[in-house]
């Protein structure tokens, strides 16, 4: 095992959220227990006050598509009456025209201030998250956190809907479940508003239903294939087309409210069982004949302990905490705990914690901008309190907050976070953070604080010759032992 | 770097708040009565940090050793290398136009060979040095322009104007208990060719794929801004005359604080330096645009004016391996406006011969630069001898102020 100094180093990078200039003396030596100690289920919650529940974000969303519905409905109004009034002699193509013209959007509409509200309330997310990052001893409840979210993450680009419920879902779908069950974690996120309208479930209708026989849609088959590939099995895990489509079919049913329904506003989870494809269902080889729901349900809880998942996630957390290629005997040993203990998230996190390959490895992982980010604050003390600023800087770097280019959340290898126009960004982030700290902070006094023994010859002495403080503190952000972990 | 990216991230918290605050504050203060006639002093100080070359900026071209050990870089009395005339030993670097002009009209006054007590070589410590006006390094927190304010007689109108501190953080020459206002352009911020410099050459020796990474996306900025390629140099030098100009019309104001601080970076030239032309040159005419620029901005007030520029160390008398200088000890400050008493330069020069030099390598400081502060402070703010020696320069009891600095 490594000395303890150098293990200190590994495991507050590795697991953590980075160290403040006090962590080696609050923490103590073992770092090890500091990061064990945060495998609470109470670590991972956010009870922030003034943020918004789902169905509080859903009823704000609906207001705001009610009103927008009454302002098209008024236009078109308008427009109508004006292609209709009086007469213009010649069959009125001119009338036409302007009533289109009238119709179409304007070029630069007055600021919505409904839409202010969302991203107001999206920034209180942010807020309550970095606070949270702040005030955690090692950090590694809210890593946890984050490798979860970005399993199961969903997209703001979505729609206003997403905006709405982007924070909630994460404080209520994914943060309670992360110590505990892999199945129920994955049955919390599957049935979720966010996840259900971010990979087009709503558009979903089991062909036979009273719904598909009616409006002539049918399956979307959207969400049941990205659970296999995404959630569960991952690529290759031995599903096939079929698994898919009737996964699918058996999913029908599974939407969220639209106003047509008016129920609990636009967006709500609902079982509807008139789009729901009646019959039993095979998937992976086993029957599937529950009612409604709970068809979807007893597949989900099957994929949660199938050795492909185990398998597949293993996989996947070695390589975003250790290494980009982990060391096959970690992985090995997530998934033997996965199938053993029928997928607890806690006793997983204990495994990666405490193996010994977990901190053999040498720094080489990046950080993702948001660590960067909560490593560059908890270091420095910098107050968190601009958070559109805070928010922009994670737009720029590439990690914008819940909104990822796509399903498989974020990258977090070599390849996509090494990019030349990253590195660049980053290396701005730097300087502009560094400058308002005002010359306050003596960087070489930092950097021994923070880096100990890993801290380079090259760095302490690029940081010395720095020409000012500010310079030097965007040095130490920037230098290797900072940005690898 | 991205327009959207730099109005957000550099006007944080200090600057919006200092400067939004400073001004409400102003704008409940009873105006304070300004007698017609009565002196109405401005004072600048400019710090160039990162040390600025003096033997580059005032060239003592008469002394036998000099062209020697500046090689290429030295400048000299005529041909394609000539600095600006001055006094027959010295010449002036010749991006240095305004000063020069200015020294004619003896409203510029150069000290040679000067430093403070710090004879290390860390930017930081020589800084702290420089800015406290302590004769070591020590830990406080503030600094001795803001010390002089608040010696300065409570009902005298200038302390109650405040200071002005120009850029994001407050440099810690102005911090203290004396109210400072802070303001910064728009784009202060975009100086960081140094710092990417400095990045790429760490990575180079510690991270080859940072590096190429690094590399890559400051060639792609550089296509994208139509230049061939980085810089050579750090600092900005457009954004000097910029900032002074601000601070100037802020100073300019009926309420406006008559005290001000600008810090320029960029000064630590340890390759390709350039002599006539390069990466100094580019520097030392900035400044010269920051005085032309506060000349302009003050009309009349120019008058009652003295601008001081000051650094925390010099650099090596030899050239180093790389086209530039290394680290220190004495060098050049400048006084310039229309309150100094000019056209001289104050130098008890030292010589640059081998021993001559401090510890074989540095241009020897035989002026303290204290004295020069302090006489600033004595002549042209009206602090006394003894409040400068005890309070604002503590322990500077036997480092007199220079006479007759200003008018």
């Amino acid at each position: 095992m490594a000395r303890p100094e150098k293990l200190f180093q590994i495991g507050i990078q590795r697991f953590g959220l980075g160290a403040g200039p006090a962590s080696r003396d609050m923490l103590g030596p073992d770092i090890r227990a500091a990061l064990l100690d945060e495998i609470r289920p109470d670590r991972a919650l956010i009870r922030g006050e003034g943020l918004p529940t789902t169905a509080r974000g859903i009823q704000i969303v609906t207001q705001i598509e009610d009103k927008r519905r009454m302002e098209r409905e008024a236009r078109r109004q308008v427009a109508q009456q004006a292609a209709s009034g009086p007469a213009t002699g010649d069959g009125a193509p001119g009338a036409m025209a302007t009533a289109g013209m009238q119709a179409s959007p304007s070029a630069s509409p007055p600021p919505d201030p409904e839409a202010v509200r969302l991203r107001d309330l999206l920034h209180l997310d942010l807020k309550a998250r970095i606070d949270q990052g702040l005030a955690a001893p090692a950090g590694f409840a809210e890593r946890w956190v984050m490798f979860w979210s970005n399993h199961f993450c969903i997209a703001l680009r979505r729609g206003q809907l997403m905006q709405g419920v982007a924070g909630p879902y994460e404080r209520e779908a994914i943060r309670p479940h992360v110590f505990g069950r892999f199945a129920d974690l994955l049955v919390a996120v599957e049935a979720h508003p966010a996840m259900l309208h971010y990979l087009d479930q709503r558009q979903s209708i089991g062909p036979n239903s009273p719904a598909g026989q009616r409006r002539q849609r049918g399956l979307n088959e959207n969400l049941a294939r990205e659970i296999l590939e995404l959630h569960t099995l991952g690529v290759g895990g031995g599903y096939s087309q079929a698994d898919v489509t009737a996964f699918a079919r058996a999913l029908t049913g599974w939407s969220i409210t639209g106003f047509e329904e008016n129920i609990d506003g636009y967006g709500a989870f609902v079982f509807a069982p008139n789009r729901h494809e009646p019959g039993p269902q095979q998937v992976l080889g086993r029957s599937y004949g529950q009612e409604g729901k709970e068809k979807g349900l007893a597949i989900l809880r099957d994929l949660a302990r199938h050795p492909s998942t185990a398998r597949f996630l293993a996989t996947k957390i070695a390589r975003h905490f250790v290494a980009d290629s982990p060391p096959p005997a970690l992985v090995g040993a997530l998934e033997a705990e996965f199938l053993k203990s029928d997928g607890d998230l806690a006793a997983l996190a204990r495994v990666l914690l405490t193996h010994p390959d977990s901190t053999r490895v040498p720094p080489g992982k990046i950080r993702t901008p948001y660590e960067f980010l909560m490593a560059s604050l908890r270091a420095t003390g910098a107050p968190a309190d601009r958070i559109p600023a805070l928010a922009n800087a994670l737009n720029l770097m590439g990690q914008p907050l819940w909104n990822p280019p796509g399903p498989n959340g974020f990258p977090d290898d070599e390849p996509a976070l090494v990019a030349p126009k990253a590195i660049k960004t980053r290396l701005e982030f730097s300087m502009q953070f560094a400058r308002p700290l005002g010359g306050r902070i003596d960087p070489r006094d930092l950097a021994e604080a923070l880096l100990g023994e890993s801290l380079s010859v090259e760095t302490r002495q690029a940081i010395a010759r720095a020409e000012t403080r500010q310079q030097g503190l965007a040095l130490l952000l920037m230098a290797p032992e900072f940005q690898r972990r | 770097m991205d327009a959207r990216y730099c109005q957000a991230m550099p006007l944080s918290r200090r600057g919006l708040l200092g400067a939004g605050l400073s001004f409400f504050a102003w704008a409940h203060m009873p105006k304070i009565a300004s007698a017609a006639g009565a002196k109405d002093p401005r004072f600048l100080t400019i710090i160039l940090r990162g040390a600025m070359d003096g033997l580059s900026a005032v060239a003592p071209v008469a002394d036998p050793d000099y062209a020697a050990l500046r090689e290429g870089m030295a400048l000299t009395r005529e041909g394609e290398s000539a600095g600006l005339p001055l006094d027959g030993f010295f010449v002036l670097h010749p991006s240095m136009k305004t000063f020069a002009r200015l020294y004619a009209e003896k409203k510029g006054l150069i000290v040679h060979a000067a430093a403070t007590p710090y004879r290390e070589r860390s930017h930081f410590d020589g800084q702290d040095v420089l800015e406290t006006g302590l004769p070591g390094v020590g830990k406080v927190e503030t600094g001795w322009l803001n010390r002089a304010l608040l010696a300065l007689p409570k009902g005298e109108r200038l302390p109650q104007l405040g200071a002005l501190g120009v850029g994001i953080s407050t440099p810690l020459v102005l911090r203290g208990e004396a109210p400072v206002m802070g303001w910064a352009p728009q784009r202060l911020a975009e100086t960081n060719d140094d710092l990417a410099r400095r990045v790429l050459d760490l990575y180079t020796h510690r991270d080859p794929a940072l590096a190429r990474a690094l590399k890559a996306g400051l060639t792609a900025d550089d296509l994208a801004r139509g230049g061939a390629a980085m810089p050579p140099g750090g600092g900005d030098p457009g954004m000097m005359a910029r900032a002074a100009t601000g601070a100037a019309r802020l100073m300019m104001k009926e309420e406006g604080p008559r005290v001000a601080v600008l810090s320029f970076d960029g000064w630590d030239t340890h390759a390709n330096q350039g002599g006539v032309r390069g990466r100094l040159a580019d520097l030392l005419g900035g400044l010269d645009g920051a005085f032309a620029a506060v000349e302009r901005e003050f009309g009349e007030a120019w008058k009652e004016t003295a601008i001081l520029v000051i650094t925390e160390f010099g650099r090596t008398a030899r050239i180093n391996g790389t086209e530039g200088s290394d680290h220190g000890t004495a060098t050049v400050a400048f006084l310039v406006g229309g309150a100094v008493r000019g056209g001289r330069i104050l130098a008890d020069w030292p010589g640059l011969r081998g021993p001559q030099l401090h510890e074989g390598r540095d241009l020897r400081a035989t002026t303290d630069l204290r004295a020069v502060m302090k006489g600033v402070l004595a002549g042209h703010l009206g602090l006394s001898p003894v409040v400068l020696g005890e309070t604002i320069f503590p322990g500077s009891g036997l480092v007199k102020p220079l006479p007759d600095l200003v008018v």
